[in-house]
């Protein structure tokens, strides 16, 4: 399968965690294709003034995951300057200098990490070879350190300041010829470095989407129906235009079909845009809106409805075999034990703090827009079609976001600005509220599993058949809602078979942090558990020896389905580097010597997605009403040989662990196709007293350096799972919490 | 209509009914983006401001019944980012995405006034009303125990 980053959303519809494989490809590789942007220069990502202060430009948007920090640091350790001398400042949308602008998949510290060092090599060549112009002595005899030049036969040195401007002018080095640092000389790589935003947001600067502020500019909200996809049959307009402070109300047709399966254009939701002179005037003026709405076909589904379906499916032959190998049937028929379980997990939706919104100022036939979008070439291209204008007419700000966690992968919202814009003779910033946010997310699907395992006499797995029912139509699984033919533990059981079924949706959904992997981790490693509890055994030692077996071959459309490997061998799991991170947590969690006291437990749980490895164990206390407290959380992360920002990335993987358990005690639940959640008191997140304490270690191995943020991610739910049953012998096949019969403390 | 607040010490004339939340007033009519919009029901408090000697919602608190007491967001702590939670928040590294730690550190402000040098449990009870999206929490915590022993610079009031 050959994706491409347009294809993005699609990918995860069709394949599922872990098979967003497109994005690892080795960059270098991915130049030669057609179609890619020209070569990277130093010049484009490096500008140095005279008094020797660098300029990186940082090319990805950041919404959290530090990327404003990792890639220019790359950078700057091959180009070897003092990461004090360095000012980041973000980069437009420009992505034929730049190449991929892209925030998501953990893809950043993969694709980065091999050209941004050699831009900031290039760039270093280039000051040598300025320097050894100007003395007339070989670039072979001359040296760099912290910002200078050096040609120790002489002892003479020019600051890269002093070169600057030559060496601008000289022709770059191919970045495939140049050489790069020997890791243990790194001075920035693989050390903490402050967050280049970090002193703007204590002290409140104006920094992130919502904060955009233009002379003159106007403030939208939009009413949508309470329906996905509903159309507007009439509504109280001249009303509305009447009230204080309303400049506009725009009536949004709407071109998105409710089905399960979302194109790369969707076209818009419907809806009832109110501009106002301030955001506040325009939420009052929404107040008084009487819309009758055409609610359309979404409206005829509901929770209930999924659920009675989904079991249906689960009993029906399935509609399409992900993989297979062994007779599966058979192995479960003679095994001297089955263990049957249903699995299932809901809906969920992103609620990054900042709520979606957008700026767009039309101009002239120019549109320029402030957008937060994680995938901003996508936005516009998306802006483009939907006005009807050239890409080449709009100019895209990437500006930071209160949190993306794959929200911002979609761009509705801010097609929803420029379509306002183009219609308003002023800037305009759309804001959704909560509420909006909350009923408009694309939403993390849910899904039914149905499992079987297989054990021998002496309590070895025979087999592992899973039943997926899923979302979609005939051809589609809705994003965010397939799943891999690698889905764990795909290759280890000596007889397997993953099947799947969907039935029809009515909603838009996404990619959530792990997309696919936040689901399916919490599945296996949970039915795993309970796999090695019937079989008497410990489940640490269980999936240590499940990863022993000789993997089961690919067959040749399975291996085009997986990809091609990776140089260094990541894109398919390696069982060794997976055993390392449960053994590491192991070790540090005391697990074999874990206490066994009712109403207190230890759960085990691992994980490979996004190219990263992670193993967590929980430490969890179940009161007599069914209360959870998770006392303390371990975690061993393995993404290869060096972890860029230890800080940053250390306080990503403890809030993938919070996300994680925030998850666990969330659902977005339909009746009549409306959403029943609203804000963060139905759906909430984890607060501070119930944060857990954490430990994260890192197992460093000779892989390339992979991304961490959603990789660290899935293995907690199983984690919290285990434990409860550890501590109570009550097993969660059902989430949230909550429709388990527990709740947090 | 025309109300007279004083925000970080400096008195402005706003035209707002007096129902329209100090949260809008701060950001839209005065400039001041530091304090955030989150959920618009006070239970996320990425909108927290100090009024008085009170950490408050300001997306719950409507413009007209603040106009006598003074309030302090998150622009006016320090003159320069030097206030001890300020420097404590940066030498932590606390933010990921960023947008919840101005509420969070007026929270933090509120509590440390009050208490100046509070237990984990203290902290988690003045603390949970301020959500982070990010799970930045185990640094929040560990930030505010740090300002806490260097002592508290006084907010300009």
């Amino acid at each position: 399968m050959r994706l491409n980053r347009r294809s993005f959303l699609q990918l995860t519809a069709l394949a599922g965690g872990g098979l967003a494989l497109d994005l690892y490809r080795s960059p270098l590789a991915a130049a030669q294709e057609p179609g890619t942007p020209p070569d990277l220069t130093p010049q484009a990502f490096i500008h140095i003034a005279p008094d020797g202060m660098v300029t990186i430009m940082a090319r990805a948007s950041e919404s959290g995951q530090g990327m404003r920090n990792m890639l220019p640091m790359l950078i700057a350790e091959e180009l070897d300057v003092d990461w004090k001398s360095v000012r980041v400042q973000q980069a437009e949308l420009n992505e034929k200098i730049y190449g991929h602008q892209f925030s998501g998949g953990s893809a950043n510290t993969p694709q980065g990490w091999e050209p941004m060092r050699r831009v900031g090599a290039a760039g270093r060549q280039l000051l040598i070879a300025a320097a050894a112009q100007t003395w007339g002595v070989p670039e072979a005899e001359c040296t760099t350190q912290s910002g200078r030049v050096l040609h120790a036969a002489s002892g003479r040195s020019l600051s890269y300041g002093e070169l600057a401007a030559k060496a601008a002018a000289l022709q770059p080095p191919a970045l495939s010829s140049v050489k790069l640092k020997d890791p243990k000389n790194y001075r920035i790589i693989g050390h903490s470095q402050a967050g280049v935003d970090t002193h703007a947001i204590v002290t409140g600067k104006p920094l992130f989407g919502i904060d955009v502020q233009l002379p003159g500019m106007l403030y939208a909200a939009i009413e949508k129906a309470p329906v996905f996809a509903g159309k507007v049959k009439s509504a109280n307009i001249d009303q509305i235009k009447a009230l204080p402070g309303v400049r506009h109300v725009l009536v949004i047709d709407g071109g998105i079909t409710p089905a399960a399966y979302t194109p790369w254009e969707p076209g818009m939701e419907p809806g009832i845009a109110i501009v106002a002179d301030t955001w506040w005037q325009a939420q009052q003026a929404r107040k008084q809106l009487k819309v009758d709405w055409d609610l359309g076909p979404a409206a005829t589904q509901s929770t209930e409805g999924f659920k009675k379906r989904a079991e249906e499916l689960l009993k029906a032959s399935p509609g399409t075999t992900v993989r297979k190998y062994g007779d599966v049937d058979a192995a479960l028929k003679s095994s001297a034990k089955v263990v049957e379980a249903t699995y299932q997990y809901p809906f969920i939706a992103h609620v990054t703090l900042e709520p979606q919104g957008a700026t767009a100022h039309w101009k002239d036939g120019k549109l320029e827009m402030w957008s937060t979008s994680t995938l901003p070439a996508d936005g516009r291209g998306l802006v483009a079609k939907t006005l009807g204008i050239q890409e080449s007419d709009i100019t895209t700000h990437m500006v930071r976001s209160g949190g993306s966690f794959g929200r911002r992968l979609q761009n509705d919202y801010l097609v929803e600005a420029a379509w306002i814009a183009k219609r308003v003779d002023a800037p305009v910033k759309l804001l959704w509220s909560r509420e909006d946010d909350i009923a408009h997310d694309p939403f993390r699907p849910g899904g039914t599993f149905g499992l079987r395992a297989g054990l021998d006499a002496q309590g070895r797995m025979t087999a592992w058949r899973q039943h997926f029912a899923t979302f979609g139509d005939e051809k589609h699984s809705t994003s965010g809602g397939g799943i891999g033919s690698a889905s764990y533990p795909a290759g280890f059981p000596p007889a397997y078979a993953l099947y799947t079924s969907a039935q029809p949706l009515m909603l838009r959904t996404g990619a959530l942090r792990a997309p696919g992997d936040n689901a399916y981790c919490w599945v296996a490693q949970s039915f795993l558990d309970e796999v090695a509890y019937a079989a008497g055994r410990d489940p640490l030692e269980f999936q240590l020896e499940l990863l022993s077996n000789k993997q089961a071959p690919w067959s040749a459309s399975e291996h085009d389905a997986v990809g091609d490997h990776e140089p260094t061998g990541q894109a398919v799991l390696i069982p060794e580097r997976y055993q390392g991170v449960l053994k590491l947590v192991a070790e540090k969690s005391d697990w074999a010597h874990r206490s066994k006291t009712p109403g207190r437990g230890m759960g085990i749980a691992a994980w490979f997605c996004h190219l990263g490895y992670y193993a967590t164990v929980a430490d969890v206390s179940v009161d007599a009403q069914n209360k959870v407290t998770v006392h303390r959380v371990l975690a061993a992360g393995d993404i290869g040989s060096q972890v860029i920002n230890p800080g940053a990335a250390e306080n990503l993987a403890f809030g993938a662990i919070i996300e994680g358990m925030s998850h666990m005690g969330q659902e977005i639940t339909l009746v009549d196709g409306k959403i029943q959640q609203s804000n963060f008191h139905n759906h909430p997140l984890m607060r501070m007293r119930q944060a857990p304490k954490i430990e994260v270690y890192w197992r460093k191995t000779d892989y390339a350096p992979t991304g961490l943020g959603e990789p660290a991610l899935p293995p907690i739910l199983p984690a919290v799972s285990n434990a409860i049953f550890a501590a109570t012998g009550k097993r969660i096949q059902t989430l949230p919490l909550q429709q388990s019969g527990f709740s947090w403390a | 209509m025309a109300l007279k607040v004083k925000v970080n010490n400096v008195v402005a004339t706003v035209d707002a009914p007096p129902d329209t939340p100090l949260l809008w007033v701060l950001r839209d009519i005065l400039n001041l983006k530091g304090t955030k919009f989150g959920c618009g029901m006070g239970i996320c408090g990425a909108c927290t401001v100090i009024v008085g000697d009170h950490a408050v919602r300001s997306c719950m608190t409507h413009v007209g019944s603040v106009t006598d007491e003074p309030i302090t967001t998150i622009e006016g702590l320090s003159p320069d980012g030097q206030h001890a939670l300020q420097v404590a928040w940066e030498t932590h590294e606390v933010p990921q995405c960023g947008y919840c730690q101005a509420g969070q550190i007026m929270s933090a402000v509120a509590l440390l006034e009050r208490t100046p040098h509070p237990t984990d449990a203290e902290i988690d009870a003045a603390m949970s009303g301020n959500l982070c999206r990010c799970g930045t929490y185990t640094h929040i915590r560990q930030a505010i125990h740090e300002a806490a022993d260097a002592g508290v610079a006084a907010r300009p009031k």
